[in-house]
């Protein structure tokens, strides 16, 4: 083989990989324009700036009178399946001696039969429960494909475009608060209402609560009275052992609720 | 489903989202593992008494390999989206490596076959004709070298593929024991024991299968059972099903002797809901009576009749596959019997004979690979080397072709 021919099969070789390396970049761009990182974006206004806001919530478990109306108004605003859910209430009853007893027909849907089923019992309580939107989150960390992801202002959603359906999230989650939807096949769980709160509204069991036992605070505004409770109060976590750092946090909780 | 409740399960909790499909996820690629570790005795470091079951271990790795990842296929929502784990992984992620490790354990076991049986490629090519020809041809890519530098060059490769897939396989598999076992929210799975459990019961399943399906394919081939062979596997068996099974109860121990907060649940746990699946079937019917059976094989074999060997060894591994499997099933299942909560148990789970993810699809699943062996041994023999090459290999000329 004399010089020039080698040369030009070297030139040749180049052409070669330059082209396949520009396809295989091409290509690579398109999946990621057809990939929907928006799909959230579109149901948010074009003022909300998520840099703006950090998301928590307050639970007052004292105030909680186990109607299940946040329930039900979760289920109807997020068409959550039967039989899943989004939120729910649990009834704890601690006897002074004996086994704790923990309750939650239908998830507290429906409210609960007026007594506890230990008649000694004096100590009783509501706790509703949600996805804490953890800072520290097991679930996303778990994603295959980062379908499950935090956004800048703190909610922890999953893309239903992009969610293979594994279930390692479920597994994941200490606290029970993801499901597998049915219907799309994909995972699903609370998205703190995220197409409500980033217009200004509050999460539709906020809004459905009647004695104000949900509250939805924001961690950026000063004058949110959530972060005065925050601040000035003894709040407690679920699970704090787990490191999760939930950013759902509690009034009033018990040793005994997990 | 009709499933019972105890105690207080988390409402999201009352479903087992991880079915039969994933019990069988780990059990197939441990078999996979097994296998290419037996076969990688031989290539590597040369254990002649292995020799018969160098190519087939081989064969049978890539078959199990095949189908690895259907039952994984079969139980995602989404299958048509599973590439994406593969195209846009999250790395944070335990389960996103799969498809890296995956593809590239592939490529090993395609390229280590591909090397060692290139001669015989060619040879089949030169025999036949017409389609045939072709087909041969065109699987020994189009190289025809069959000269003794050549050869001696396949040797090489092959023996630093088979050297590179050894820790390919272990990776694979640990780290199946790895998405299970850094799950922080179970405590039947997190512990940092879980891999190296997988690991071991993996090697375990894989010489098990070996076992049975050598002294099949000799039977139905009509070949001599080769004494050392059987004894070798047996010992290696024996080996591994220890530590595999000291490593269970280690874990299992030392949760129960420290009183963990962890004990709670799975100390109910072992004595109802998997009272028969790991007591009964894990521990003593596919434990400790392989135990016996093998530890008969190794310490007396040199008195034993072939056939008593045989069998003998035959039966452990039956039991073995089958502990191997419950160890899965315990595992994935066990992990969902219980909520959250700490404070509740579903009774029992069956699963239903035609779903989706039921028993008959993961019947399928499981036959499919031998069918592939099957395919594979008419395309590429794994035994015809044996008797062709040289003499030396009927050393044991009054071995009994006879399985008990
Ligand atoms: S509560 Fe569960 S689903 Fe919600 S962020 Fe925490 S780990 Fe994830
Ligand atoms: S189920 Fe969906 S969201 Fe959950 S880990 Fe799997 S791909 Fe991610």
């Amino acid at each position: 083989m004399n010089k020039t021919n080698q040369t030009s099969t070297r030139r040749e070789f180049l052409r070669q990989s330059a082209l396949t390396c520009g396809t295989t970049v091409a290509s690579m761009a398109v999946i990621a324009l057809i990939l929907p990182d928006d799909a959230y974006a579109a149901g948010t206004t074009s003022e909300y700036d998520w840099d703006k806001h950090r998301w928590v919530y307050l639970i007052d478990t004292r105030k909680c009178i186990g109607c299940g109306s946040c329930a039900r108004a979760c289920r109807k605003e997020n068409q959550v399946p039967e039989g899943m859910y989004r939120t729910w209430i649990e009834r704890i009853a601690i006897p002074p001696e004996g086994e704790v007893h923990v309750d939650s027909p239908y998830g507290g849907e429906h409210g609960f039969e007026p007594d506890p089923p230990n008649a000694h019992v004096r100590k009783s309580f509501f706790v509703p429960k949600l996805c804490n939107h953890c800072s520290n989150t097991p679930c996303t960390q778990v994603c295959p494909v980062g379908a499950s992801f935090e956004t800048n202002d703190g909610v922890v959603l999953v893309d239903p475009k992009q969610c293979i359906g594994c279930g390692y999230c479920l597994q994941a989650c200490p606290y029970g608060s993801r499901f597998m939807n049915p219907h799309t096949r994909t995972a699903d769980k609370c998205t703190l209402c995220y197409h409500r709160i980033t217009k200004g509204l509050p999460t539709a069991c906020v809004q459905a609560c009647p004695v104000g036992a949900r509250q939805l605070g924001d961690r950026k505004n000063p004058n949110d009275p959530v972060n005065e409770i925050l601040a000035t109060q003894r709040v407690q976590v679920l699970q704090q052992q787990l490191l999760t750092k939930p950013q759902c946090f509690y009034l009033g909780l018990d040793m005994e609720v997990r | 489903m009709g499933h019972e409740l105890i105690g207080f399960l988390f409402p999201n909790d009352v479903h087992i989202h991880w079915t039969l499909m994933i019990v069988l996820y780990p059990y197939v690629t441990g078999l996979v593992a097994g296998a290419f570790i037996v076969s990688s005795l031989y290539h590597v470091f040369d254990r002649e008494e292995l020799k018969p079951l160098g190519r087939f271990a081989l064969a049978a790795s890539f078959c199990f390999l095949s189908v690895a990842t259907l039952p994984l296929l079969n139980h995602l929502g989404h299958p048509e989206r599973g590439p994406m784990v593969v195209v846009t992984p999250n790395f944070s992620s335990a389960m996103a490596g799969f498809g890296i490790l995956y593809a590239s354990y592939f490529l090993v076991v395609i390229l280590e076959i591909w090397f060692v049986f290139r001669a015989d490629m060619i040879r089949y090519a030169a025999e036949s004709r017409g389609f045939k020809r072709m087909f041969y041809a065109t699987l020994a890519l189009g190289v025809y070298d069959t000269s003794e530098e050549a050869r001696a060059l396949d040797h090489k490769i092959t023996r630093i593929l088979a050297a590179i897939g050894i820790p390919m396989a272990c990776l694979l598999h640990g780290y199946v024991g790895f998405l299970f076992g850094a799950l922080k929210s179970n405590p039947w799975w997190s512990t940092p024991l879980m891999p190296v459990i997988f690991l071991f019961s993996a090697v375990v399943s894989g010489i098990a299968v070996l076992i049975v399906l050598y002294q099949l394919a000799m039977k139905i081939k009509g070949m001599p059972i080769e004494r050392e062979t059987i004894s070798a596997l047996a010992r290696w068996l024996w080996l591994f099903m220890i530590m595999s099974l000291t490593l269970e109860l280690l874990e299992i121990m030392t949760l129960a002797y420290e009183k963990a907060e962890e004990w709670e649940v799975i100390g109910p746990l072992l004595a109802n809901q998997l009272s028969i699946s790991f007591i009964s079937v894990q521990m003593v019917l596919g434990g400790l009576i392989p135990l016996i059976l093998l530890g008969i094989v190794v310490v007396m074999g040199a008195y034993m009749d072939d056939r008593i060997r045989n069998t003998l060894s035959m039966v452990a591994s039956l039991l073995l596959l089958m502990q191997v499997l419950a160890m899965r099933w315990n595992v994935v299942i066990g992990g969902q019997m219980f909520s959250k909560s700490m404070r509740g148990f579903r009774d029992t789970y069956v699963p239903g004979m035609f779903e989706k993810e039921g028993i008959l699809a993961a019947a399928a699943i499981l036959i499919l690979p031998f069918l592939l062996l099957v395919v594979f041994e008419r395309i590429l023999p794994t035994f015809d080397h044996l008797g062709q090459k040289t003499g030396d290999l009927n050393l044991d000329l009054d071995s009994e072709p006879r399985l008990g």
